[in-house]
C-alpha cells in the first residue's frame, strides 16, 4: 500500500492521485493555501502552501529536497515525505524519520517561507479589516495570525488602485484588497465557462478586471465572492449588512431547484442574511447558483401571510384548527376529500399530512403544482452560451426541492402519483380540499408569481371547503375558506429529496414569520400529537411507514443519504 | 448537622468599671469630636447647586466624535457592539456618501439604560470615534428617551467640546497612534 509520511506520520493513500495538501489533510495536518481549490486547476501562484518534500528510501534514510515546493503542485507517491510548517506541532510520541543531520530542523524552512509569503501578500494589502466585510472569515487574517509575522518591513506607501464597483450588477471589487490568487478568474473560465474575469497588467500592477463592456453577469457569478480568500470581491446583496461573526450558521439545503445544493443559512436576530454553498460532492459539489443564493429574500418579505384567516376574518390558531377539524369531519362524511401535497413540503410534513388524511375513508392525495421554468441550465458554457461537456454544474428547470420525496410518500399512501391537473379535473367531486403550498416568489427568484392561476382558482372555488397553506396570498387563497400562514424552508427542520434521490436534512435558522406555523406543526396538532413538532421524532415513524425512507437516519448526516431509487417512483412530472 | 457543644464559645458583656459607670468621659470625648468638625474646613458638596469635580477618566455618557469636516468619525465597523458586554449598541451600516471612506453608520443607537459604562466600546474603537465623557447626570422621562441615537450622541460631542468648560475625556487620542502601535515601534 503506498504510504506518505506527513510530519513523520505514515498515511496510506491507496491508489488516489493526491497532491501534498490533500495527502496532509488525510493525516490531519493542514497546509494553508489561497489559490488552490479542489474544483479548480492548479496554478501554484500564491506560494502559501510551501512545504518541505523528500523521499523515504527503502533502507529507511530520508532524502529531502533542499528547497521548499508548493504543496498544491507537488503530487505524492509511495515514500513521499512531507514536512509542513507545523512540524513542531505533530502528535507527541511520533517516531521521527531518519533525517540527514545536515538538513537542519525539519519544518523551519517551510515556516520561514510561509511567513515571508505572507509578508509579501501584505505589502500592498490595506489594513482596513474593521470596514471589510470578509473580516472574521478572511483567510489572510487567519493565516497571518497563525503563520505570519506581526510586523511589516515595508517603508514605501501601499499601492491603492481604485475600487471597481461596476464589474457586475451583483458584485463589487475592492481592487486594493486582492492578493492575485486568480481563483475567481479560473472559476469563470473553468466552471461558468463564460470567462468574464481576467488579470490585466503585470507584476505589482496586476489587477482583476472584466473585459470592456462585458460585466461579470452569469448565473454562477456569486461563487467568486465565496472563492475569494480575502475581501476583494464582495456581494452587493450582503455588503455591510452584517458582520460575519454575528451570523449563526445552520446547515441546510437550497430550496430553489431540484438540484438541492447543500448550503449554510446565515441568520441573525431571526432574519436570514446570506446563503453560502457547503461542500457536498454527493449533491452539487462546491458551488451554488445566483438564483438560489440571492433569491431567499422572500423568507424575510413583509408581504408574507402572518396570521390564520377564516375568509377575510383573522382568527387565532386555537379557533381555526378545531373549526377546520370539525368542518373537515363533516365534509368527509358527505363525500370525498382531497389533500394536495406541495413539492415544497419536507418529507416528514408530507408523511404527517398523509397520516392525518387516513382518518377520511374517501380521501385522495395529489401532488401539488411542480413549477418548471425553461430547461436545465448546464455549466460550463462556451462564448456562444452553449453547454460544454463535462458538465460541472446544473441549475435544474424544476424549481421545487422535494418532488421525489413527496412522490415517495404519495406512492405509499395513494399507490400512485396523482398530479395537480387530475385534482383540478376531479375538483367538482370533492366536498373538501386541503392545499399545502409554500411557493416562494419575488425578485431575483425564478418564480415571480405563485404557480396557482386565476383559472385554477375558479375550478377550486366549486369545492365547499378549501384550506390553503401558503407563504403569500395567491388566486387560490382568495377563494379559500381558510388561509393558513405556512413556514418557509428556512424555518423548518426536515428532509428534502433531490433529483437524484439524495435525502438531505434542512435546518431551522429562524422562527416562522409572525404567527405562522410550519405545516409539520399544524398537521402534528391536527393528529392530536402533543407539544412542538420535531422532525427527528417524526422520522422514525416515517421510516417505518414509507419503505423508501427505511434507511433514513434519525439524526441528519452531513452529506445526505442516497435513497434506494426503485422505491422512489419514477420521474412523472406535473 | 447540629453544632457540637464543644464548638460553642460563650461570651458575656464585659464588666463596667467606675469610669464607664459615670458616663461623663464618654460624653466629653463625643463632644470633642463634634467640636473638631466645627473648626475643620467643610467637605460637603452642595450638589446640585455645586457641580462635583470629577476625575477626567470618569466614564459617563457616550459621545460620537466628529472628524475635521464635522462628519461622524465612526466607520460602522461594529467593533464596539461586538465588544459590548451589555449588547446595548445597535448599528445599521451603509455605504458611505463620502469618497474618503467606504462605510458609515446610517443609524447608531446606544441604550443608555442597558449600558454598564465599562468603557469597552471606546477601547475597541479603531478610529477613536466613540468615547465616554464625564457627563454623569443622565435623566430621561421614558425608556425611549434613553435610547441615544446618532444625532444625540454627536450633540454630546458638541456639548463637551464647544461649550465651556470643556469636558474632553483624557483618553482622546484622535489623530495619534494608539498605545499599542507606539509600543510596537519602540520595541
Amino acid at each position: 500500500m503506498p504510504t506518505v509520511y506527513v510530519n513523520d506520520q505514515p498515511v496510506e493513500i491507496g491508489d488516489a492521485r493526491l497532491n501534498c495538501i490533500e495527502a496532509a489533510g488525510k493525516a490531519g495536518a493542514f497546509i494553508p493555501h489561497y489559490c488552490w481549490h479542489p474544483a479548480l486547476t492548479v496554478v501554484a501562484s500564491c506560494r502559501m502552501c510551501l512545504v518541505e518534500v523528500g523521499e523515504r528510501k527503502p533502507d529507511g534514510s530520508v532524502a529531502m529536497q533542499p528547497k521548499v515546493v508548493p504543496g498544491c503542485q507537488t503530487p505524492v507517491k509511495d515514500g513521499t515525505v512531507i514536512v509542513t510548517s507545523e512540524y513542531h506541532k505533530r502528535p507527541a510520541g511520533t517516531a521521527p524519520l531518519n533525517y540527514d543531520p545536515k538538513y537542519g530542523t525539519p519544518g523551519e524552512r517551510a515556516k520561514l517561507a510561509q511567513a515571508d509569503t505572507l509578508e509579501g501578500l501584505l505589502l500592498n494589502h490595506p489594513l482596513d479589516c474593521p470596514v471589510c466585510d470578509k473580516a472574521g472569515e478572511c483567510k489572510l487574517q487567519d493565516f497571518s495570525y497563525t503563520y505570519g509575522r506581526a510586523t511589516s518591513r515595508m517603508v514605501d506607501d501601499k499601492r491603492t488602485p481604485p475600487n471597481k464597483p461596476d464589474i457586475s450588477s451583483k458584485i463589487t471589487l475592492f481592487t486594493d484588497r486582492c492578493i492575485m490568487c486568480s481563483r475567481c478568474v479560473r472559476f469563470t473560465r473553468e466552471i461558468a465557462g463564460t470567462a468574464e474575469l481576467t488579470i490585466v497588467s503585470r507584476g505589482d500592477h496586476a489587477e482583476i478586471d472584466v473585459f470592456p463592456g462585458e460585466p461579470l453577469e452569469n448565473k454562477l457569478s456569486g461563487n467568486v465572492v465565496d472563492l475569494c480568500p480575502v475581501g476583494a470581491l464582495g456581494s452587493k446583496d450582503f455588503l455591510y449588512k452584517q458582520r460575519v461573526w454575528f451570523l449563526q450558521d445552520t446547515p441546510s439545503v437550497c430550496a430553489g431547484c431540484s438540484t438541492g445544493c447543500s448550503i449554510t443559512i446565515d441568520a441573525n436576530k431571526d432574519a436570514v442574511y446570506r446563503l453560502q454553498p457547503r461542500e457536498n460532492t454527493e449533491a452539487q459539489g462546491w458551488f451554488m447558483c445566483d438564483e438560489g443564493r440571492w433569491g431567499f429574500h422572500y423568507v424575510n418579505d413583509a408581504d408574507r401571510l402572518r396570521r390564520p384567516m377564516a375568509g377575510s376574518v383573522v382568527q387565532p390558531w386555537s379557533e381555526v384548527l378545531p373549526a377546520i377539524r370539525s368542518r373537515f369531519a363533516a365534509a368527509g362524511e358527505q363525500g370525498p376529500v382531497a389533500l394536495v401535497l406541495s413539492p415544497f413540503l419536507t418529507v416528514e410534513e408530507a408523511y404527517l399530512a398523509a397520516e392525518w388524511a387516513q382518518a377520511y375513508p374517501r380521501r385522495k392525495l395529489f401532488l401539488g403544482p411542480v413549477p418548471v421554468v425553461g430547461e436545465d441550465d448546464r455549466y460550463p458554457k462556451d462564448r456562444q452560451g452553449r453547454a460544454v461537456e463535462p458538465t460541472k454544474f446544473t441549475i435544474r428547470a424544476e424549481k421545487a426541492p422535494n418532488r421525489r420525496g413527496i412522490e415517495a410518500v404519495l406512492a405509499r399512501y395513494q399507490g400512485e402519483v396523482l398530479t395537480f391537473d387530475k385534482f383540478l379535473a376531479e375538483a367538482k367531486s370533492f366536498k373538501a380540499a386541503w392545499l399545502t403550498a409554500g411557493y416562494p416568489r419575488g425578485t431575483g427568484y425564478p418564480l415571480a408569481d405563485s404557480p396557482f392561476t386565476d383559472e385554477q382558482a375558479w375550478q377550486i372555488a366549486g369545492i365547499p371547503l378549501v384550506v390553503v397553506q401558503d407563504l403569500f396570498a395567491s388566486p387560490v387563497s382568495k377563494v379559500a375558506q381558510y388561509t393558513l400562514p405556512a413556514g418557509a424552508w428556512a424555518e423548518k427542520d426536515g428532509t428534502f429529496v433531490n433529483h437524484a434521490g439524495l435525502a438531505q436534512a434542512i435546518g431551522r435558522a429562524t422562527h416562522p414569520a409572525g404567527e405562522a406555523r410550519t405545516e409539520g406543526q399544524v398537521f402534528s396538532d391536527l393528529l392530536g400529537r402533543r407539544g412542538l413538532y420535531r422532525a427527528a421524532d417524526v422520522r422514525s415513524g416515517l421510516a417505518e411507514m414509507v419503505p423508501a425512507f427505511k434507511d433514513l437516519p434519525v439524526l441528519p448526516v452531513t452529506n445526505g443519504t442516497r435513497l434506494p431509487l426503485p422505491l422512489l417512483t419514477g420521474g412523472s412530472r406535473a | 448537622m447540629p453544632i457540637a457543644s464543644k464548638d460553642v464559645k460563650w461570651v458575656s458583656t464585659p464588666k463596667m468599671g467606675l469610669g464607664d459607670l459615670l458616663y461623663f468621659p464618654a460624653v466629653f470625648s463625643g463632644m470633642a469630636t463634634t467640636l473638631k468638625h466645627v473648626i475643620q474646613p467643610k467637605v460637603t458638596e452642595q450638589y446640585p447647586e455645586q457641580e462635583p469635580n470629577l476625575p477626567a477618566n470618569y466614564r459617563g455618557v457616550h459621545r460620537l466624535n466628529r472628524d475635521e469636516a464635522g462628519r461622524v468619525k465612526c466607520v460602522a465597523c461594529y467593533m464596539c457592539s461586538t465588544a459590548c458586554p451589555a449588547h446595548c449598541i445597535d448599528i445599521v451600516a451603509a455605504p458611505s456618501p463620502w469618497t474618503d471612506r467606504e462605510k458609515y453608520p446610517e443609524t447608531f443607537v446606544i441604550d443608555e439604560l442597558r449600558c454598564i459604562y465599562c468603557g469597552m466600546c471606546e477601547e475597541a474603537c479603531p478610529v477613536d470615534a466613540i468615547e465616554l465623557t464625564s457627563l454623569y447626570d443622565l435623566t430621561g422621562l421614558s425608556r425611549e428617551q434613553m435610547l441615544f441615537d446618532k444625532e444625540k450622541l454627536l450633540s454630546v460631542f458638541d456639548m463637551t467640546t464647544k461649550e465651556s468648560p470643556k469636558k474632553d475625556p483624557i483618553r482622546t487620542r484622535a489623530g495619534k497612534l494608539g498605545v499599542a502601535s507606539e509600543a510596537l515601534k519602540n520595541s
